[in-house]
Order: structure tokens, then sequence, then C-alpha cells
């Protein structure tokens, strides 16, 4: 595999950016589109190219070096890639997906006057995120790792005349440059260990380390909090439910389908290190169960379409990250993968409704779409399907998998994996219902213009729905009769970590029976919340009430969020804007008081000492009489005379 | 009774009529009566007197001095002091004679304008 | 003498602007600091980073006393006789957009100023290192205080003294130290590198040296004449205060302060450290409730020259590195940083940021190019100010763990503010002020190009500066571990 073939992969996306940056309203829309399109198309066609050479080439890991980038000292970062497993299936995710999305934009920012500049953001948003998965260095992973950050920022306020959509921006990159400050201390400890930030380097001598050294821990507790934020977990998760201001395709490419699994890769990526830290396993798999529960929990009674799906994501990345903490990498990846495709359809659908449905967002106003929008209902039932964990779609395998290694693990970590499965299916099935079923609630104007969406939009959204139906068929378990391809072609991968901490790996031991059971209970928790989804917004018709109506109690506190949002601003955003003020007004006034009052004693005592100079000319010459008698006597008498010998 | 030396024994008997610390005695005793009376006066003139007084004091000394060493440049020194003498005292009296015109007043303490 | 062509060509270009007059002031002013930087690039061209001090030149001055005219150019004097060379012009350029009455005068001084800042770089006898450090404040002085606001006889003043006060006790240290120079006493540098002082004498030269470059960068809690200075100096002269002038504090303490006291630092070193670093957490908590532009940009200066700071202090390759990248990164940011304010006060005569907003949809170029200078400031990756701060946190990490953790705060904080800046001056709905905004013009554009060009080069490429500076610098840490 060649560097030149390497290097076009990210390199179409950011030509596309160039180009379409550069030339903003002066390339006509259709050519900025057909650009966009064309970079992420091309970069999905090398990345193919990519995998095929490397499974000819025998599935060899490819490090190439493009050029030197810091050096400073033994240290040494490159500009250089690694191709594997894991960043092969990462290509493959964010050039596939990204390039349906740059399709399906086509269609959904058409009338948009920002067009080109929406196309150019997303190139540079397949730019940084390729090289955060291609990089072979943590430096390298870190640059797509902020560069994604700041392509999020930007599309997040891409209508920038709105000042709670840039406020919502400004508070996505600063939630996660918390988790980047975490991330670089952690590749601090990192090169303070090892000396190195080449994952090759690094994963090779951290068998030197025993499992559980504290080095070790505060490494991966570092970089952990890093995924924090990218990945939105608890306490850094309320970035990306306000990340839904930016247009519907960034909510499906960035903060569904990629940019927030970032996380997960990164902890794949550092297998070696999380197995030798069991201590940080374990607070991953509990950061990652609480915000499965949190997420889901919220997402019951929000009556927002993209607040739901969003929330949604915070509690599927919980899953990928309780699955993370059980050491069941691949199955993290398998969900990355299936989440990856029903969300951005989930997204991608609900785009479509808003389309349809001039702009509104709210499920209350919706209801009947069903027979106004064929394609997207069906696509939007499928993915529904998917996410909710029912068989035979992409959910139900990846869930399964991640539930039975939680099981083997810690019992309570899979009942609360239910737990969550449950709430999912309801809220899923809840807002399929509310939108597609009963009643049209909108305005006669709304009702007037719907419409199903153009090919340009409906394409992705079959494609993407037959990869959600079917995706689920690269991970099918033993147990069901397959070879987890998905497992075994990952398996590689995790080699390193199975030498340094064997018992981490050990096989999971459940029976074919147990296995059997744990399904069953989990699809028929999930079909039972659904069905109660049906009888409470079907058959009863039930409404979730207006904005109006005061609520009481538990329903109170999870419809607000739990107040986090409010809690950080009282207890972050607001001291700091008090200091600030207390430092600028009273802090620099304290420091200036020293500053200025030494000046001012300066001229104090210069007020005393010209007091000596009366103006008598008597006393001016009887002070030179005096100073000329003293020297005299310092001269002849004191310096001669033995008798004040001590006194020199 | 001082720890000067003694006058050499190659100079002449009519210097040697008046000892040394005759001279001594003398010049002191003019620089003394000359700071008293910078000190003490509060007449500008009087007090330039005073300070011409002062000044003579030390020449007499460098005189005598150079007499009994027979050592001729003290005395050109004294030359040059007293030329500059001459030329300060004409600056000086120049400038009292100015204030006099302006003030009607020699006195010391009426000028202190020059103070803080 | 090659390096001693770099002094005289401003200064002689400084003396033709001002006596030539008011017409020719401006395009000679231009001429002689894009001449001085060519001439920059040729020594650079040939410019051999393993070869130490090179294009030296030596006259006599005081030559009984040891006191020589001496100059070179090692690693460490390129890097910032670089940023010198390339900024004057660009700060030159920036001021063609305002009518400053006798402008053969403000131009003179501008480049005086420039031959002052390269002869403190490349100056190797520590007496005519101070003659140029004094002689640096006097131009800077007069730009600020005959061309400043309203309250710049004030603050200049308080500037004067106090940047003066700093500085005595400099010339007190090289005085001790040159009176420790055996035999007939040398002012070389090199002669104080090869000083015995004791432990005591050490600890007194550090803090003497120390003041006199905490003040001049400055760092907390030296630092309240910077942001009035910063707001009440014409644009141009805020630029060099900023963007060079400080950088000779950060010289100061890697020339002097480290390799001639290391006893001192180890001493002294964890409290000037932990004061470098509540500097930045200070500036920068400050800086995020600013409305006026400048003084905003000026706190945040304020924190990144505290960073900088404390990577220097830590003593370790990462660490002086980094402060060298940074120093070069930041001058070029704030450069920008402060010409995009001043185009923005130019056009709509405000600074405030609750009265702008809206300018991306007027002006498109600025937005774009104000965004990537910004980016550089909050230390993007592939932007250069993400190179300087990865080397010093990393450095400050080496030398205290928590410590690193506390400035890195600076990235989040830095975003903070710095967003906020955009935001409320770029984003949102027009105020009546931005209503008419207008793109850049050509003299605009030929300002912030090169700028962010060189956010971009030292991002992606900089070990063509790390590479120049690296030897010096390992000689700089040698001659530490020899003490």
């Amino acid at each position: 595999m060649s560097v030149s073939l390497l290097l076009l992969i990210p390199l179409l996306p950011f030509a596309g950016f160039l180009i379409n940056g550069l030339g903003f309203k002066r390339i006509p829309n259709s050519a900025a589109g057909g650009l966009g399109v064309l970079a992420a198309l091309g970069s999905f066609a090398a990345s193919l190219y990519a995998f095929s050479l490397f499974k000819e080439n025998g599935s060899e890991t490819v490090i190439a070096p493009v050029f030197d980038w810091i050096s400073v000292g033994t240290l040494n970062i490159p500009f250089s890639f690694q191709i594997d497993q894991l960043s092969l299936l990462m290509l493959l995710i964010i050039t596939g997906v990204g390039s349906l999305i740059h399709i399906y934009s086509l269609g959904y920012m058409k009338h948009d006057e920002g067009f080109g500049k929406f196309f150019a953001y997303l190139n540079l948003f397949l730019f940084f995120m390729l090289l955060l998965v291609m990089g072979s260095n943590y430096v390298m992973m870190f640059i797509g790792w902020e560069g994604v950050g700041l392509c999020s920022y930007l599309l997040i306020g891409f209508w920038n005349r709105n000042t709670s959509y840039n406020n919502a921006a400004r508070k996505a990159f600063i939630m996660n440059r918390i988790g980047d400050l975490g991330f670089l201390l952690g590749i601090f400890a990192i090169i303070a260990a090892f000396g190195s930030v080449e994952f090759s380097e690094i994963f090779a001598k951290a068998g030197a380390f025993s499992v559980g050294d504290p080095v070790i821990v505060t490494i991966t507790l570092l970089l952990f909090v890093g995924a924090m934020g990218k990945s939105a977990q608890i306490p850094l998760y309320t970035w990306l439910p306000d990340a839904m201001a930016g247009p519907t395709p960034v909510s499906a490419l960035i903060h569904a389908a990629t940019m927030v699994t970032a996380g997960i890769y990164m902890v794949i990526r550092s297998n070696v290190l999380y197995s030798l830290a069991p201590v940080t396993l374990e607070v991953v798999a509990i950061i990652g169960a609480a915000t499965a529960i949190l997420g889901a929990s919220i997402g019951l009674l929000q009556n927002d379409i993209k607040k739901v799906l969003a929330y949604s994501t915070v509690s599927q990345l919980g899953y990928m990250f309780i699955a993370l903490g059980v050491a069941a990498y691949s199955a993290s990846m398998f969900h990355v993968i299936t989440h990856a495709f029903f969300k951005a359809l989930l997204f991608l659908g609900a785009g479509s409704v808003i389309h349809a449905m001039s702009d509104e967002q709210d499920i209350r106003q919706m209801g009947g779409l069903r027979k106004h929008l064929p394609v997207t209902f069906i696509t939007f039932l499928i993915a529904t399907w998917a996410i909710s964990g029912l068989p035979p779609f992409a959910g139900f395998f990846s869930k399964d998998e991640i539930l039975a290694h939680a099981f083997a693990h810690n019992k309570v970590l899979w009942g609360l994996g239910i737990l969550g499965s449950v709430m999912t299916s309801f809220y899923m099935f809840r807002l399929l219902f509310l939108t597609f079923f009963g009643e049209f609630r909108g305005t006669e104007a709304q009702a007037h213009h719907l419409h199903e969406s153009p090919s340009s939009m409906t394409i992705p959204l079959i494609i993407l729905a037959v990869l959600s139906a079917a995706g689920g068929f690269i991970g099918v378990p033993e147990v069901l009769h397959g070879s987890n391809q998905l497992a075994a072609f990952m398996s590689p991968l995790f080699e390193g970590a199975r030498k340094v901490n064997p018992g981490l790996f050990a096989p999971i031991g459940l029976s074919h029976s147990t296995e059997y059971m744990l399904m069953g209970i989990s699809v028929g928790a999930a079909l039972l919340a659904a069905i109660a989804a049906y009888v409470i917004y079907v058959q009863r018709g039930s409404v979730p009430a207006p904005e109006s109506v005061e609520r009481r109690g538990l329903e109170k506190l999870v419809y607000n969020k739990y107040y986090i949002d409010e809690l950080y601003e009282a207890v972050f955003v607001k001291p700091v804007r008090i200091l600030s003020d207390v430092l600028w007004s009273f802090g620099e006034f304290v420091i200036d008081l020293f500053v200025e009052g030494f000046g001012a004693l300066v001229i104090f005592l210069s007020g005393k000492a010209r007091k000596l100079q009366t103006g008598f000319t008597g006393y001016y010459i009887f002070a030179m009489v005096l100073g000329i008698v003293l020297f005299l006597f310092w001269n002849l008498v004191v310096k001669h005379n033995s008798a004040f010998k001590d006194l020199l | 009774m001082f720890p000067f030396p003694v006058a050499p024994p190659d100079i002449p008997e009519v210097i040697k009529m008046v000892p040394l610390h005759y001279y001594l005695f003398l010049s002191t005793a003019l620089f003394v009566i000359g700071i008293i009376g910078v000190l003490t006066r509060r007449n500008a003139i009087v007090i330039f007197m005073s300070v011409e007084l002062m000044l003579n004091a030390v020449n007499l000394l460098l005189i005598a001095f150079s007499s009994y060493r027979s050592d001729p440049n003290a005395q050109v020194f004294v030359f040059f002091v007293m030329a500059v003498a001459a030329a300060e005292v004409a600056v000086g009296l120049a400038i009292i004679v100015m204030i006099y015109r302006n003030t009607r007043n020699t006195d010391i303490g009426f000028l202190k304008k020059l103070k803080w | 003498m090659l390096t001693l062509i770099l002094i005289l060509i401003p200064l002689a270009a400084s003396l033709i602007a001002y006596f030539g007059g008011e017409k020719i002031a401006k395009t000679v002013a231009l001429a002689g600091s894009l001449a001085t930087f060519a001439a920059t690039l040729v020594v650079w061209q040939k410019f051999d980073p393993s070869a130490g001090t090179q294009f030296a030149f030596r006259y006599p001055w005081l030559e009984s006393m040891g006191i020589s005219f001496s100059g070179g150019i090692d690693g460490i004097s390129l890097l910032l006789v670089f940023l010198t060379t390339f900024l004057t012009p660009l700060i030159i350029l920036s001021a063609f957009n305002n009518a400053y009455r006798n402008g053969a005068a403000f131009y003179a001084l501008i480049l005086f100023m420039e031959s002052a800042l390269i002869g403190v770089f490349v100056a190797t006898d520590a007496f005519l290192f101070y003659l140029f450090f004094e002689a640096a404040l006097i131009p800077v002085y007069f730009l600020a205080a005959v061309w400043g606001g309203e309250n710049r006889r004030e603050v200049t003043f308080k500037f004067f003294v106090y940047t003066m006060f700093g500085s005595l006790f400099m010339l007190v240290a090289l005085i001790y130290l040159y009176f420790q120079t055996p035999g007939y006493h040398s002012s070389d540098i090199n002669a104080f590198y090869n000083l015995n002082l004791t432990p005591g004498q050490q600890s007194l030269v550090f803090l003497a040296f120390f003041l006199a470059f905490a003040i001049k960068m400055p760092l907390f809690p030296f630092h309240t004449w910077q942001p009035d200075t910063y707001v009440e100096s014409p644009t141009p002269a805020a630029m060099l205060l900023s963007g060079i002038m400080l950088k000779m504090g950060v010289y100061g303490l890697i020339r002097f302060l480290i390799p001639i006291a290391p006893g001192g630092l180890e001493q002294w070193g964890y409290l000037v450290i932990i004061l470098s670093v509540i500097g930045i957490i200070y500036g920068s908590v400050i800086a995020i409730q600013q409305r006026d532009m400048k003084r905003l940009i000026a706190y945040s200066s304020f924190a990144h020259v505290g960073l900088m700071a404390a990577g220097v202090f830590s003593a370790s390759l990462n660490g002086l590195q980094g402060a060298l990248v940074q120093s070069l990164s930041h001058g070029i940011n704030v450069v920008g940083l402060f010409f995009v304010i001043d185009i923005i006060y130019s056009r709509t005569n405000s600074r405030y940021l609750g009265e702008l907003g809206g300018i991306t949809r007027q002006a498109p170029q600025l937005a774009v190019l104000f965004l990537v200078i910004l980016l550089g400031s909050v230390a993007l990756p592939l932007t250069n100010g993400f190179v300087g701060e990865f080397l010093l946190l990393s450095g400050v990490f080496e030398y205290n763990n928590w410590l690193g953790a506390v400035a890195g705060l600076t990235i989040i904080l830095g975003a903070v503010y710095m967003l906020r800046l955009f935001q409320k001056a770029m984003y949102g709905e027009n105020s009546e002020l931005t209503a008419g905004f207008t793109d850049l013009n050509w003299s605009e554009k030929a300002v912030l190009i090169p700028v962010v060009v060189m956010v971009l080069w030292i991002g992606i490429y900089p070990n063509v500066f790390l590479e120049i500076t690296e030897p010096a610098v390992n000689q700089i840490l040698q001659v530490v571990a020899a003490h």
C-alpha cells in the first residue's frame, strides 16, 4: 500500500474543502455540491481499494510515514498513517456514511444561501476525521480530534445569525476542549512513560508494566476524559443535545455516525493500555452504564424530534462504553458500525420529516405523516426496529453481543443495559408513532406543503435502511450458527492486550441456553416497551402535553433534563464569570495598588526630602562646612588611628 | 610636637628664623576666623571677604611649606590660586552688586527663594 | 558583518524617513523594513544550525575595560531576528490604513525600534545588550505617548518608569557579573557563562534578572502596566510591544537568566513557575469578561506569555524549544489579531463587543482570515499555536504534573474567550455600526495573508524552526548542566 494512496484518502476531501472554501459564492451551487460529493465518494473508493489491498497483503499492519512533523530532542512526532483492521473499518464507515450524507445534503441544503460553505465544511470534517483514524500516533489522533471539534463548531453554528445556535456551537467546542485537555495530559503522561507517541512503540513497550500499574491507570483515565468530551459521556454530554442546532445532515454525520464515536475508536486503539488498567475499565463501564440510562430516560419525555435522537445517541454511546468497560472491544466496534447505519438513517429521516414540515421539529405538531412520506416512514421504521434491538436487524446483534459480555462480567451492568434497552425501545416507538401515525396536528400551511423528499434525499435513506437491516450479519454470534466475522477480522488488534493481560480475555463461558435466555429477555422487554408505546400513542392517541402545562415531581425533573445544564451554569459558568469580573475590577486594583503605592511612596519621601532645601544660604554653608569637617575627620583621624580599627 | 618633617639643612638661615609651626598656627587661625565669619555673618559681602580670608590662609600655608622644602612648585600654584580667586571675586562681587541693585539688600537670609 | 548590516539597514532607513520628509516616509519605511527582511533571509540561507554563533562582528568599544561592540547570530537569535524583520514590514503596512500626523517621525521611530530590537537579539556583549534593551524602549515610548489615546500620558509614564525600574536591576546584576569575571574583566556573555558563582550569588543575580524580564514580558504580578498601555497605544505600537518587544523578556530569560544563574533557578524555580502559571489562569479568566477587544487581546497575550515563561523556567529542552516557537507564533498571531481589531475599529469606530456583530456576512474574507489567526491563538493542531503550546505544556508537565495540568487550563479558557470574541464580533445579527461594513482592501490583505500563511506553515511544518534553534538551546542547557 503506497503512501500516495493513503494520502489520497484524506486529501481528496481536503481539496474539496479548499476549492469550495476559496471559491465560496463564486462557484455555482451545482458545481460546489457535485465537487463535495465527488470528494467524499473518491475518498470512499480509495478506502475500498486500500481495504482490498490490505486483505490481499495478508492483513499486515501498514505504517506509512509522510514527513517529520515535530521533533525535539529524542521526541519525534511523525506525520504518518497507520492502516490496520480498526482504521480500515472506521475509514469505510466515515467515507461510506459520509458520502451518503453528502448526497443527501444536495437535496436538503438546496435552498440555503451557504450551500458551498456547507460542503466545504463537510469536506473539512471528513479530512480531519480521516486524519483521526489514520494517524499512527496519539498526536496525529489529536490533530483529527481537535479538527473535528472545530468542524463541529463551524457546522453547529452554521446559521450564525442565530445567537442561541452560536452559543450551542461554542458550548460544544468548549466542552470538547475540556475533554481535550485530559487527552493532551494523557499524551504527556505517555511521553513521560514511554518516550514516544507512536502506537506501535507504545504498545510494544506496554508489556513492561504490570496489570494495574498506576502510571497506566493514570494515562488511561486521562485519555478517557478526552473520550468523555468527544463521545458525550457523563459529565461532558450536555453539548450533544444542544448541537442539534446544526443542519440535520450535520447531526447525522458528526453527532451520530462518526465524530462522537471517536472516543470509542480511541479506547479500542489503546486497548493494550486499557487492558492493563482494570480500574479504568471499571470506570469506563460505570460511566457508560450511567450515561446509557440517563440519556435514555431524558429521551423518554423529549418532544423535539432531533433532541430525542440526540439523547438516544448519548445513550447508545453509553452502550458502547459498557462494552469497552467489559473489554468486549470488538462488540463495541460492532455497535459503532450498526449505530452509524441506523442512527444516520434516523437523523436523515428526521431531516426528511423536518424538510416536509417546513422546519417544524416538535413531534406534537406532527402525526399521520406515513401517508405523505412513505419512503421516509418505511426507512424510519426499519431504523427504529434496528435501534430497539429487535431481530433480525442490525441493532439486535450488536446490542446482544454487548449485553452478553456485560452479563458475563457483572449482572448489575446487564440489568442496567436491559433497562436502557427498554427505554430505548419505548422512546423510539413513541417517536415513530407520534410522527407517522394518528392524525396530522400541524398547521394548515404545513399540511398543504407536505411532500416526500426528492430522490437525492430518499436514495441515501434507502441505502442506509438496507444497511441497518442487513448490517448485523457481519457479526452473527456462534450461538445463532454464525461465525462472527467482525470479531475474527478484528482479533489481531487485541493480540498485544491478550499477551499483557490474558485473564481479561478468558472466554465468557456462557452456555447456549443462557445466551438464548438473555436474547429472549432483551427482545421480549424491548417488544413489550414497543407495545406499550403503541397502546399509549396509537390506540389511546394521547399526545404529550404542551410546554405551558406544569409538570410535577419526577416528570418535571426528567423533562428538564435533571437540571444538569442549570447546575453547570450555576457551578461553573457563573462563578468563572464572577471571578473574571472580580479579578478584573478588584484583583487588578489590588496589584496595581502596590505598583502605584510604590510610586506614591517615592513621591511622599521626596516631598519630605526636599524640605532639606530651605533656601537659606547660611544653612547651605553650614552643611558644607560640616561635611568638610566630617571628611577631614574621616580621612585624617579615623583611617589612620588604630583606635577606630574595629569600625572599618 | 607635630609630626611634620624638620626643615632640610640647606635652606637659608633667614627662613629658619621663623619656625614652620608659627606659619601653621597663623594660617589655621586665619582659616578658622574665615569659617566663623562665613558661618556667623549674614551680610553677603562680609561672607565673601571671609571666604577670601580662608583662601589666603591656605595660600600662606602653601608658601610656607614650599619655602621649607625648597620646592617652588607650590609658589607657582599659589599664583594660579590668586588669579582664579581674582576672577571669582570679580564674578561674585558682580552678582552681589546686581542683587543689591535689585533688592537694596545683601542679607543672605533675605534671598531664600531657591527652596523646595 | 551581515549581522551589523541587519542593525544598520533599519537605522539608515529610519534617518532617511525622518529627514526625507512626510511624502516619502511611508515608502522608505516599507522598503527599509523589507530590505532588512531580505537580509534576514540571506542570513538564514547561509546559516548553519550546528555551527554555533555565526556572522559575528566585533569592534573595540571600551577596549581597556573588556567591553566591545560585538554581536553574532546563533539559532535563538536567528529565530527572533526573523520574527522582528518579518513583523516590522507588516506593522508598517498595517499603519497605512490610518493617517498619522507627523508620519515621518512615526515611521522613523518604528524603524529605529526595529534596529534596536535586532540589536538586542544579536548582541553578544552584555553591555551592548543592555544598551539596545533600553534603546528599544525609547521609540515605543514616544509612539505611545505622542500618537496614543486619551490617557496616554499617565499610562505611558507608568509603563516607562516601570520597565526602567526593572532594567536597572538588570544593570546592577550585569555590573556585578562584570566584576566577577577574571583578569581585566570582560562583559562578553560567554565570560558570564564561565563564572563560578556561589549559590548565594546566583540567587541574587537570578532575582535581579527576573525582575527586569518579568516586568518586560510581563509576568504576574508585574503586569499592570500592560493592558492599559496596549489599549492606549496606537495599534502599530501595541503590535511592536506585544509582538516583538515582550520577546526580549523571553530572550533574556533564555540567554541570561537560565545559563548564568541556574542555581537561582533551583532555589526560586518553583516560585517563579507558580507565578507564571497563576498568570496564565489569571489573564485568561480576566479576558473572559472583557468588552474592549484590545484589552481582551492584551490579557490573552499576558496569559500566553505566562505559559512561555513557565516553559522556560522548566529548563527542559521541550520547554525552551516550545517557548521559542511560541514566541514566534505568538508574535505573529497577536499582530494579526491587533490588526483585525484595527480594521474593525477603522470601519465602525468601536472596539466594544456589545456594539458589533454579524460582520462575517459583510466581510467573509476578513472572517476567514480572522478565524485562522484566532485558531492559531487557541492552539488548534496544524496551526502555529499548537506546536508551541504542546511543547511548552509538555515541558511544564515534565517539571511537575500538577502544574502542567493547571497550566493546561489555558487551552480551555483560551477557547472560551477567543470564541466569545469571534462570536460577538462576527456572528449574530448586524448592529448599526456593522451594517455597512466593507471587506478587506489590498493593503489589509497584504498584511493578513502573510500572517495566515505563517500560522499554517509553522503549524504544519514546524521542524524548519525547531531545527534552527535546537543546537543553540542544547548549548544553553549544557551550560546549565555544567554548573
